[in-house]
């Protein structure tokens, strides 16, 4: 059923069917076959691919608010990062004794800050129920409260992606103070397990992989009908003329903090399948550069298509991680050029490339 | 090339270093008097050489104060094998030594290679005299008062004795004021009830820390409850005198902080105006405004290493260079890809930001990644001396008065010059401006560079309060933006007003949350205020301003 | 307060009023004006304008430029608040007390100077965003067309004679039909009062005189208010013409009245 709703756009029923493919192959190639195999894929490759699936359910979420909303959110990585956080609190949590201070209940950085008492916003993180809630919870409240406030006043345009900014900038020296209860500087690390299965084994980050991959299928899917529904269209109209929405006696800022806080819950649920696979979580996540990446990660692909997204993202970060690890100094110059050539010349982003190719023939 | 006209820089420096310091006594007459009186100090045995301190203290050479001050504190030693006098400080594995006579530094020795020329209480508190006495003459007041201060701390009857007798011959008021202060603090220990009310009232004035503190000691109870100061009077007056200081004080703590406010605000000023102009007036949001600021701290870097030697008019030099190339940079900004973007703001901050980018990464890659230093020149070290409570750092100072200046020149350059009519025409109505043969693309381009010179000129003033890194632009430009949004986008007064209450808030609440929790709190302000007036507080009204 | 409203509104005192209730003595006021003043730094866009629209009228508003014709359409859908002054739509709504979705749910709904129809979107989808419905999010996410309302867009389309174009993005429409499309949307709306600014401005002869039959079938249905500067085209429509000058009533009567009336004459030659 969700596949005949989905028809309308031709890209959504093979793009949906290669990220299945993937789901399946990538696991197996790595658990089934063995390493001697030409096909076997590396647990290092299946880490790596399985960030570069989240970071592409990151951007499918800033797709959802730019591209078809117009509210460039420079805000994006706080949302990431709350929801990494709090995976990384139960995984802090998972820890128990076996930390370097050995203490059940403190996280290793409370007992070096002498605190005595677990404070009352770790308390349930020892479920992991209660650590999901959260993810979903606390960047959606934050989305909610933040924009409420900045719709109801009608800030737009630029003055919205500044203060976007400024959130994240302001998250980010917050949580670089350790009184604030999050490890300070060096965030939460050194996990142990998550429900149980050690992290370091290569069936676990074979199925954080495949958790991934169904996450981001399923909000690729979630956000391909929710863009093809009237609300899409409203939400789309508000992008083009917003006044006339409201004209036409729709609660604008409503649908605006809609959209808004579903994005930020995207955003939030790729932090925390982020966080297990990369093993930290820290500060720095807040940092207004990572928002714009991000943004950029849109662009580059095509914003506006949410298959768009997914493909910038993965090229970005693939590209970046070529860069880094060849010449490191130059991946800032590359990434400088991918921000000022795709605005100049690429509009549309490559997959508008294709698509103008698929209109002219 | 450059390393060597650098290492030219540092043995110039160096030479400098040693010129101006000059604490020997420059060897005014090696062979005279004051060689002769020194021997005969080294010689003589204890009994003798209180004689030897008076024989040295009349030959009035400007070394004799720093010898008999390293008498008292046993840093005076002669050399076993030559006899030679000199000054001797802890080092690793030894002493330092440094000669007495010419001031040259002997290196490092072994204790038991000196001698220490010792001496008993007797001959302490004489030292003590002698030393009081002329230091007390010294030419320069601002010595003098050095000496009264620390006169100040020890009370004796010496002492006093010392002070009286100077009080008649000083001249300079600083002093004589120091020298009142000193001899009532005395008299409140008097055990007439009339000195000691008459040296309250006399000291109800002063911003002297000891004074706050000895007048209050005059209200403390002892352990059975008892007044310290049996005389009621006594407290009253006291009391009256502590309540007099302490509302100057809080007055003057108030100046202060009002002064780091302002100077803060300033900061952010001379970073936001530049965007005033390119986001206020022509609609560009500029993400590398930032990186236009650090590259204007970079070229004072750069032309301090160029010039050594003229660190004090360096920066005369470099505001104009930063002006000019972080005024081109703009320019080649604005013509290579802001005008391909006009009307697309949101795309105009995405490529602008990459451009932020890649400049950082060239000064990353021209200058390392670690932060350079410059240095402040001599007329811009030191601090402002308003009284005892109250001194402002000559830096912030100059910032604050450059800050007013850039901003005074600015309003000018708009108001009255050619391209200044040229640019607000283009900013009210672009295509009106057109039509009346407005180049519009040239005044694009120059009121950009404006904007980005403006930039520049303010990362020189930045150089001077904090470290030059790649990364100094990044961590204003939210700051920035969030002055210029609060004042009212095209509107400078508001982004001299915003920047001055921003700063000003900013280090009022710094003393209760912390600098990282104040500027926390300074952004949620900000955003808050934002859904309040959203057009910021000096608001563009009318029609154009919803267009 | 509305009570009060009333009784001031059924005893007209100065005697334009009086003239008003001689022209159209069948109909009762929809939409009243009294007292508003709107200034922007000190300029009055409005100053103290008293206007009343009738039930079903075809009311123009003529006057030069800056005479304050859109203001007072900005005051009315709630774009600007006036500084003073009172807007009651019927006898109880008390209109600065709504903002612009409710104004517009209340059925006032507004035509802009430069047509805004959503160019990304088809015809059909446009008229159906525009259409009257629950608005508020949810129902919007879960929004199905029914068969009614999939004819009530149909009738509207046919009205406005944009049939054959239904599946074309707005984008691609003429600048006319850019205008018919969004009186539709207005029509979708089933509103009480449209607010029209400049509806044939940039049109073609033929489609300014398709626009005056269309604006005239309405009338009766809809209260309208048009702000026009074609005179031949307020002729070709209007039963009663306001003209505004610097921000209050001129004068007000058939055009013919209007056209000779020497205050007119003055403002507009400048003479």
């Amino acid at each position: 059923m969700v596949l005949g709703l989905l028809r309308k756009s031709a890209v959504d029923v093979p793009f949906l069917a290669v990220l299945a493919v993937i789901t399946v192959l990538v696991p197996l190639s790595n658990l089934a076959l063995p390493e001697s195999s030409p096909l076997h894929l590396s647990t290092y490759t299946v880490t790596l691919v399985g960030k570069y699936l989240t970071y592409a359910l990151l951007a499918l979420a800033v797709d959802l608010v730019w591209g078809y909303c117009g509210i460039l959110s420079l805000g994006h990585g706080a949302f990431f990062a709350l929801g990494g956080y709090a995976m990384g609190m139960y995984l802090m949590r998972r820890i128990g004794d076996r930390g370097v201070y050995g203490n059940p209940v403190l996280p290793d950085f409370m007992v070096f800050l002498n605190w005595k008492e677990l404070p009352w916003y770790w308390y349930g993180f020892d479920h992991f129920w209660f650590s999901l809630l959260v993810v979903a919870l606390a960047p959606g409240l934050l989305a909610y409260v933040f924009g409420w406030f900045a719709f109801r006043s009608r800030v737009t345009g630029v003055h919205l992606s500044i203060i976007t900014q400024a959130l994240t900038y302001a998250l980010m020296l917050a949580f670089f103070r350790n009184e604030m209860g999050f490890g300070g500087n060096n965030g939460l690390t050194d996990f142990k397990d998550i429900l149980g299965f050690n992290l370091q084994s290569d069936g676990t980050r074979a199925a954080l992989f495949a958790a991934s991959a169904l996450a981001l299928m399923g909000a690729y899917a979630a956000s391909r009908l929710v863009v093809e529904s009237k609300l899409g269209r409203v939400v789309a109209a508000i992008r083009d003329d917003e006044n006339r929405v409201r004209f036409l006696g729709y609660r604008v800022e409503q649908f605006k903090l809609w959209i808004f806080v579903f994005s930020a819950v995207l955003a939030g649920i790729a932090g925390a399948l982020y966080v297990p696979q990369v093993g930290i979580i820290n500060p720095s996540e807040f940092s207004p550069l990572n928002s714009l990446e991000i943004v950029i990660w849109v662009a580059v692909g095509g914003r506006g298509t949410l298959y768009g997204a997914v493909v910038g993202a993965i090229l970005v970060n693939f590209a970046k991680t070529v860069f880094t690890g060849v010449l490191p100094e130059m991946w800032l110059f590359v990434l400088g050029a991918i921000f000022v050539l795709v605005t100049l010349l690429l509009p549309d982003g490559l997959t508008g490339l294709w698509r103008r190719k698929e209109q002219a023939a | 090339m450059r390393p060597l006209i650098f290492g030219m820089g540092r043995w110039r420096i160096a030479m400098l270093i040693v010129m101006t310091l000059g604490f020997c006594h420059a060897a005014a007459d090696p062979g005279g008097s004051f060689a002769d009186a020194l021997a005969r100090l080294k010689e003589a045995p204890l009994t003798e050489m209180g004689e030897a301190v008076d024989r040295l203290a009349e030959t009035k050479d400007r070394g004799v104060a720093p010898v008999l001050r390293a008498l008292l504190d046993g840093r005076l030693y002669y050399r076993k094998d030559d006899g030679r006098v000199v000054f001797g400080d802890p080092a690793e594995d030894g002493l330092a030594l440094v000669d007495v006579l010419d001031g040259q530094a002997l290196g490092i020795v072994g204790k038991f290679e000196l001698k220490k020329i010792g001496i008993n209480n007797a001959l302490r508190t004489h030292l003590r005299e002698t030393l009081g006495r002329l230091e007390l003459a010294a030419e320069d007041a601002a010595q003098r008062l050095k000496a009264v201060e620390a006169m100040s701390k020890s009370l004796d009857e010496e002492n006093l004795e010392l002070l009286r007798a100077r009080l008649d011959a000083e001249t300079d008021a600083k002093v004589s004021e120091a020298i009142e202060t000193a001899l009532a603090l005395a008299d409140l220990s008097s055990n007439d009830k009339a000195a000691r009310i008459a040296a309250i009232n006399a000291l109800r004035g002063s911003l002297n820390p000891d004074v706050l503190n000895r007048l209050n000691q005059l209200l403390d109870k002892d352990d059975a409850g008892q007044y310290l100061e049996p005389d009621s009077d006594v407290r009253h007056s006291a009391q009256v005198a502590v309540k007099s200081i302490e509302s100057k004080l809080a007055l003057y703590r108030a100046v202060e902080t009002v002064f780091f406010g302002l100077s803060l605000g300033a900061v952010l000023v001379l970073a936001s105006i530049g965007l005033a102009i390119t986001f206020g007036v022509m609609g560009v949001i500029n993400m590398a405004h930032g990186e236009l600021m650090m590259l204007g701290a970079y070229t004072t870097y750069v032309v301090q290493r160029l010039m050594p030697g003229h660190l004090d008019i360096s920066l005369f030099v470099a505001i104009p260079a930063a002006f000019l190339l972080s005024a081109l940079v703009g320019i080649a900004i604005e013509r290579g890809i802001i005008r391909f973007l006009y009307g697309r703001p949101l795309e105009t901050l995405l490529a602008t930001f990459g451009v932020s980018l890649f400049l950082q990464q060239l000064v990353r890659t021209i200058f390392s990644p670690l932060n350079r230093s410059v240095a402040t020149p001599s007329w811009m070290s030191g601090s402002l001396e308003i009284n005892g409570a109250l001194s402002l750092t000559l830096n912030r100072f100059y910032i604050l008065m450059f800050c007013l200046l850039v901003f005074a020149a600015l309003l000018q350059v708009l108001k009255r010059s050619r391209i200044g009519l040229e640019v607000r025409a283009v900013a009210q109505n672009r295509a009106m401006a057109k039509a009346m043969g407005i180049p519009t693309e040239r005044v694009d381009a120059l009121t950009f560079g404006l904007g980005s010179g403006i930039a520049g000129v303010a990362g020189v003033a930045l150089s001077q309060l904090t470290n030059v890194g790649p990364n100094l632009g990044q961590s204003y430009i939210v700051d920035s933006f969030m002055v210029v949004v609060f004042g009212g986008v095209g509107n400078l007064w508001g982004t001299l007003i915003g920047g001055f209450s921003l700063g000003i808030a900013n280090k009022l609440l710094e003393p209760y949350a912390g600098a990282v929790l104040a500027k926390i709190l300074m952004l949620v302000f900000i955003i808050l205020f934002i859904q309040k007036r959203p057009r910021g507080l000096f608001p563009q009204k009318g029609r154009a301003a919803e267009a | 307060m509305t009570v009060v409203k009333a009784a001031l509104v059924a005893t007209p005192s100065d005697d334009e009023r009086t003239e008003d209730r001689r022209i159209e003595p069948a109909h009762k006021p929809i939409l009243y004006l009294e007292d508003v003043t709107v200034s922007f730094d000190g300029f009055h866009a409005l100053n103290a304008l008293t206007l009343y629209i009738d039930e079903g009228e075809l009311r123009c508003i003529i006057g030069p430029n800056g005479a304050g014709k859109t203001t007072m359409m900005d005051v009315i859908s709630g774009k600007t608040r006036p500084d003073k002054g009172t807007i009651y739509f019927g006898q109880a709504v008390d209109l600065l007390t709504l903002d612009e979705p409710a104004i517009a749910e209340a059925g006032i709904c507004r035509k802009f100077q430069k047509p805004s129809v959503f160019e990304s979107q088809t015809v059909f989808w446009n008229l159906e965003l525009a259409m009257r419905t629950d608005k508020r999010v949810w129902p919007t996410l879960f929004a199905r067309l029914t068969g009614e309302q999939r004819d009530a867009i149909h009738e509207v389309l046919e009205t406005v004679g944009l049939t054959a174009l239904r599946d074309r993005r707005a984008g691609e429409l003429s600048h006319g039909q850019k205008q018919w499309l969004e009186i539709g949307m207005l029509l979708m709306q089933q509103p009480k009062v449209l607010l029209l600014d400049e509806p044939v401005a940039g049109m073609t002869h033929q489609e300014t005189e398709r626009t005056a039959e269309l604006l005239l079938s309405l009338e009766g249905k809809h209260s309208v208010v048009v702000v026009e500067h074609d005179m031949e085209f307020v002729r070709s429509i209007a039963r009663k013409v306001t003209v505004l000058h610097e921000g209050s009533v001129l004068t007000e009567g058939r055009m013919d009245e209007v056209q000779n009336d020497p205050r007119v004459i003055e403002v507009y030659l400048g003479a």
